[in-house]
This record gives structure tokens, sequence and C-alpha cells, in this order.
């Protein structure tokens, strides 16, 4: 990779989600995947599974995609992709293609990838399509009214996982998506925040200049599903990373196998482990988490949180070879 | 005058293999399921050993098969599959997907009935309940027509009046896996006739006339969402493209005709000049009734056929005026409607009679679910049914069932 892009870069960079489109006040994963299109580096096509990305920002006779873009179904943002990566390799075989190389972005939400797209999505790197998968996290299915999926987190409140009088909200953790996706080994997987531009514009420039298939899991809170109030989105983010509730890292293919690094924000709590902020600071400021605090405070169901977040934080590390 | 031809030993799936390597087209994303499995494993030889110059994607799902194809076609690629039964049923959701958003894809299905109980024999009811879905149906007699229709299909989806994928049906096992001779194209001529893909155009949302694909010089956002406001107006042009098929379906019949020596239309009449009573159906089945007419006509029994090549666009006029002099119809149908007042080719083929003021007798025949076989004795029987129906001059009993255990 030549030159690391800068928070300056961005600015400068022209916009190729445009303005105007109906995403909600404070939508974290507009911002994110606006964030996410200024690192593209040539000719590319995106495709995105159903979602609230995709109906929010097509409203026939309206678009905000500056580059070419198609929604197909909701499972199928990997395999359309696929199919795309496969034509352009066709055309380029047959001397019919008028560029030297086009990128190819799949862009799926939560639902998208870890639930109803999770089977086409598996094939698609098992097939080693050269192709950028983004996985915009908000935590459910935001589109549909807030239900749970595979991405909420434990005891989240969801319209499929309320907080009920016998269950606090969604009985499971959420599924570690990014490790299943690397251990399909792929040339480059990561995670990132929006709170962190500059690294999460870089990892999807490193995703797309990976021969082969790469994926970026980027969290992107949700003011409406996540009950707080259109302002503090990048502030959760932030949160998410201090509390180690969304570590940052980057894992490589080398020699077969795949190679973790902890990026830097995240890197400096594994350095300085007084750092790392309580979870229940990223828990208290979000309405989906409020019934662990109040009528009364469930210090069970909170520790329990915090010891599932440390538990899996120190396995982070040792993947990364820190502990 | 028809070029020179070689003869092939090929079965049903061969067949429309042959066609798809000769056409060469730039993408084929397939999963196997029996009867359609030769057809991806003679596509995948032809890839391996460097035949064609198709990019083969192996994918993991029927699902994810057709969305690559719409995928790849919407870039400007020739995209092709193939499926059967319970794989079309998992396409179901892209199926139409595909024909709305008017992408020139083609598929083979190797028609087979749908679990429960699991079967792989043939029956219409896979693509039966794809009937609506917005793509072309044809359905093959024998291994030729396959062959025929599989390069016909590119010039009939691609026109721009059309703009729609068509499915090229053929019988499971009873076609797919019965050994015929072909008569094949040189390559060149096959590749002179489909020629190269072209693009219609459409203005873009910067207010410029763009070819309609996935292009970065000139980007179009394609599938986007559509409210009340916008999504009739979609399935109305649908409609239209249909309707202009029929017209295109048979230019393209002809055309095919002068290099082949083999022509076909939308429906395919056997006898029917004076007949007194005919049957009507899709698929292999008619080459055997064809049979069945001949012997009971040595009987003196004036017995006709009306194959329907075409289902969809439902070929109305040719029906009808192919038709309207028979006095008792037998509709046979490979397929069963549920709770329905028959099967589906039976009441479309019943409805289209009723502003016509000579009307048929017309009854439904269902046959042959889950492979069961119908040989000419049980066709001979279907007729000698319908003879019945027309001495006395009404319809008893509309819909009937053929050889099963009551």
């Amino acid at each position: 990779m030549a030159k690391k892009l800068t928070v300056k870069d961005l600015i400068e960079k022209e916009d190729l989600l445009l303005k105007g489109h109906r995403m909600c006040a404070g939508c974290i994963p507009a911002t994110a995947i606006r964030l996410a299109l200024k690192a593209v580096r040539g000719p590319t096509i995106v495709t995105n599974a159903t979602g609230c990305l995709e109906v929010a920002t097509t409203i026939l006779p309206y678009t905000s995609w500056a580059i070419p873009w198609i929604h197909s179904a909701f499972e199928n943002a990997a395999s359309t992709a696929a199919g795309i990566e496969a034509a352009i390799r066709a055309l380029k075989k047959r001397g019919s293609l008028k560029y030297e190389h086009v990128d190819i972005i799949a862009i799926g939400g939560d639902g998208g990838t870890y639930d109803i797209g999770f089977q086409a999505l598996s094939g698609a790197l098992e097939r080693g399509h050269d192709m950028l998968y983004i996985l915009y996290d908000n935590e459910a299915y935001m589109n549909t009214g807030i239900q749970r999926s595979g991405g909420t987190p434990l005891c989240a409140w969801t319209t499929t996982s309320p907080v009920g009088t016998v269950i606090p909200g969604k009985p499971e953790w959420k599924k570690p998506i990014a490790h299943i996706v690397a251990e399909h080994r792929i040339p480059y997987v990561a995670t990132a925040s929006p709170a962190y531009p500059a690294d999460l514009a870089n990892k999807i420039r490193k995703g797309l200049e990976a021969e082969g298939p790469a994926f970026v899991h980027i969290i992107c809170p949700c003011p409406r599903g996540w009950r707080f109030p259109p302002n503090e989105g990048i502030k959760i983010a932030r949160l998410a990373v201090q509390t180690c509730v969304f570590p940052l890292w980057e894992a490589e293919l080398k020699d077969g196998f795949m190679e973790y690094k902890l990026s830097p924000p995240s890197l400096a709590i594994a350095k300085k482990p007084k750092l790392k902020k309580p979870v229940e600071e990223y828990l208290m400021p979000q309405g989906r988490f409020s019934h662990l605090f109040k009528p009364e405070r469930r210090e069970d169901l909170i520790k329990r949180i915090q010891e599932g977040i440390d538990a899996e934080w120190k396995w982070l590390l040792k993947k990364t070879g820190l502990a | 005058m028809s070029v020179k031809q070689k003869v092939l030993g090929l079965t049903g799936d061969e067949a429309i293999a042959y066609a798809i390597k000769q056409v060469d087209p730039d993408v084929v994303a397939a999963y196997p399921i029996t009867p359609q499995t030769i057809i991806v494993e003679r596509f995948s030889e032809y890839v391996h050993n460097g035949e064609v110059h198709t990019e083969f994607v192996s994918v993991e799902s029927e699902h994810s098969a057709l969305s690559a194809c719409v995928g790849a076609s919407a870039t400007g690629a020739r995209a092709f599959t193939a499926t059967a039964s319970q794989g079309l049923a998992l396409m179901w959701e892209i199926l139409y997907i595909a024909a709305s958003m008017r992408l020139p894809i083609v598929m083979a299905i190797v028609n087979r009935a749908l679990s429960a109980p699991i079967n792989i024999h043939c029956d219409h009811s896979d693509t039966m309940g794809a009937r609506d879905s917005g793509w072309i149906q044809i359905y093959c007699e024998n291994s030729q027509e396959a062959y025929d229709t599989t390069i016909q299909a590119w010039r009939i989806a691609e026109h721009p009046k059309v703009q729609l994928p068509v499915m090229v049906n053929i019988d499971g096992f009873v076609l797919s896996h019965t050994l015929e001779n072909v008569s094949t194209l040189p390559d060149e001529e096959v590749k002179k006739f489909i020629g190269e893909r072209k693009f219609p155009e459409v203005l873009n949302h910067e207010g410029r006339i763009v070819p309609l694909i996935l292009d970065p010089e000139n980007p179009l956002t394609m599938g986007a969402f559509a409210m009340y406001t916008h999504y009739f107006e979609y399935k109305r042009q649908q409609v239209e493209a249909m309707e202009n098929a029929k017209e295109v379906i048979k230019e393209v019949g002809e055309e095919y005709a002068k290099i082949s020596g083999r022509k076909y239309g939308l429906v395919h009449s056997y006898k029917l000049e004076d007949a007194e009573i005919a049957l009507v159906g899709l698929g292999s089945t008619m080459g055997t009734a064809k049979i069945a007419a001949d012997n009971l006509r040595k009987e003196g029994v004036k017995a006709g056929l009306l194959r329907i090549r075409v289902f969809r666009p439902f070929p109305k006029e040719e029906i009808i005026k192919n038709l309207e002099n028979v006095k008792a119809i037998g509709v046979l149908d490979r397929c069963v409607s549920f709770g329905g007042f028959g099967s589906p080719l039976f009441n479309e083929v019943r409805c289209i009679f009723y502003d016509e003021n000579v009307k048929p007798l017309i009854s439904n025949y269902i046959y042959g679910l889950g492979g069961r076989d119908m040989p000419v004795a049980q066709i001979i029987d279907v007729f000698k049914d319908l003879k019945k129906t027309a001495e006395k001059g009404r319809v008893e009993e509309p819909v009937k069932f053929v050889g099963v255990r009551e």
C-alpha cells in the first residue's frame, strides 16, 4: 500500500454517497458508508443487500449513489458480487472491458450478513472472488423495526427480544462474525469504527487492494434502534472500542494462516490495560440496555456482560500474540 | 438453404450443454441437481479443457446461482444457469428479480417433481409454480429442440423489445438422460446467429443517455426502491415485453429455420386439419401422443394434437385458431394445482374460449406426476374418453386423473 489516507484526504475526497438520502438523523451506517466510499481507488461497482441503506438511498425517482450500484435481494449481496466479479473477469478475458481493473464492493447489514446472507457470503469467500464485503453492523433488523439478529448483543432490547418479566432482552451472545469470516482464510479481514475515520478508510482501501475476498466489519450505532439521541452515535462508536466491546483489529493471510494484529486504538489498551473502560460506560447511554440500570441495577447481568467481554478480549490478545 | 450440420448422439442434458458451449457465454453459475447435473458436468469439462471462455462459478446453492447470474448480466455479461425442481423452488425469489430487472438470462430447466415425497422424475410442477414470475417459458419435445431452443433463447431474451429471461424446459430423464441423434450447427454459425449482446439505452440520474449496464463511467442505480408511485408502471412494461415476445419468438424461429432447416413456433399442431378430438399438452408426452393419434387414425378416429411450445407468453390466438373446429379437447397437465379448478394449462386453454362463439368441449387429464409413465396405450384411452365426450356433446367430469391408483 502506498501512502496512508489521512482525515484531510477524506475531507478533500468527493462523496460517492450523496446528500439528500432518507436515512435517519444521526444515522451512523450512512456516515460509515460515506466514509468507506472515500477510500475507493478507481472504477468501482457496488452491490447492496436489502436493508436501511438500500431502501433509504434509492427511493425512486431519486438515488444517492454516484457510482454504479445494484440491489437484488436480502441474502445475496455476496453472490451478486460474485456474479459481477465473474462478469468483469470474463469481459476482460475477451478484451471487451474498457478498464484495467474494476473494484467490487458488496454491502450488507447484520441481518444480511450474520443471518440470511451467511451462506452466500461463506460460499463467495470459499470461491475466492476478488471483492470487498462491508458489513455495517447496527446490531438488529432496523429496517423492519428493530428485531434481533445474530449480531444483536447479549441482553439488548429489540422488538423480538423484548425486556420481559422472565427474559431480560436477548438471551444469546453476539456471533463472532469477523472471526468466522477470518477462518475462511481470505486475504484480509478487519474491524472498524467510524469514530476512527482514517483507520476505517485505510482498512477499506486495504480491503480493495487485497487480491481475493476481503471483509471489513464496521460497528454502526443506530439512534433509533439503540435508543440514544442522534448526536451521540460517534461517541458510542468510540466507547465500543474503548470498552473492548468492539476491539479494532486486522487479520491478513500469511503462509496459509491468518495473522492477527490489533489496530492502534485497541493496541493502546493492550499495552496499557488501565485505559480499558468498564462496559457499563458503553451500556448506560443506550436505551436498549436501560433495563440493566433501572428500575434497579442488575449487577448480575452487567457482571455477566463484563465477564464475557473480558474473556473475548483475552482471547483476542492471545490471537494477536499479546497475551 | 440450411448449412451443413454434424449429427451427434446426445442426451437432452448434453444437447443443452453442447449448445451452451457453442454460445460460449461470459458467465455460467450453477449448482448440481438431478436430473440437470449432466449439463453442469459437461459444461465444466468444456471449461476445464479450455473449449470456452466462460467464467464458471460453481456456487453453493441455486439461490446464489441465479443471484450471480443477476450480477453478471447487469454487468453486461451473457449469463446462463440450469436447474430443476427444488433448485428452481429455491431460486423463486430471484426469478422475479431477474425478470423485473429485465435481465436477459437464459436458464435450462430439467423438469422434475417437487418434494414431498422427494422424487427425481419428470413433472411440470416446478416450472408451473414459476409461470407468473415474468420468465419466458419454452417446453421442448426432444433433444433436437432442446439444442435449437437453447441457441434461439439468447436472441429472444436480448431482443430490444423483449429484454426478459428465458427458461428452456426439457422433461427430466425422458429427455435429459435419453440419447438421441441431434443435428448440430457449426460453431461459427451459432456465433453468427446469436451475435453480440446489445444494451438498451436509458436516461440516467445525471440526465445522460447511457447503456443499461453497471458501468463506472456511466453510473446507474439498478434495483432501486419503488413506492406505489412507480412500481405499477414497471409491471405494466413487463406485460408489454412479454406480449412483444410472441412475435420475436416467431421471427427468431424463422431466421433459425433458414440456417438449420428446423422451424419452431409458439405451438405445434399435428393432424388437426380435420380432427374431431384433440389433445393439448407440453413437452415429450406430445411426441408419444403423435403415435397414439396415428394409431387411432388407422381405426378411423379423427384424432390430432396441439403441443404448446411456448407457455409464457401464452399463445392465445394460435391455440384458438388451431382448435376452434375441434369438438372435444383434452388438456394434459403434468402438474396439479391443489384446490384449483383443474391444472394451469387446462385453466388457460378453457378460459380463452369463453368469448368465442364456437366453444369446444374442454376437459383436463392430469397425468404423469412424479415421473409416472404415460405410454401410448394410456394416451389412446384418453383419446377414447374424449371421443365419448364428443359424442355426448357435454363434459361430464371436467377434471380427471390418468394412471393413478384411486
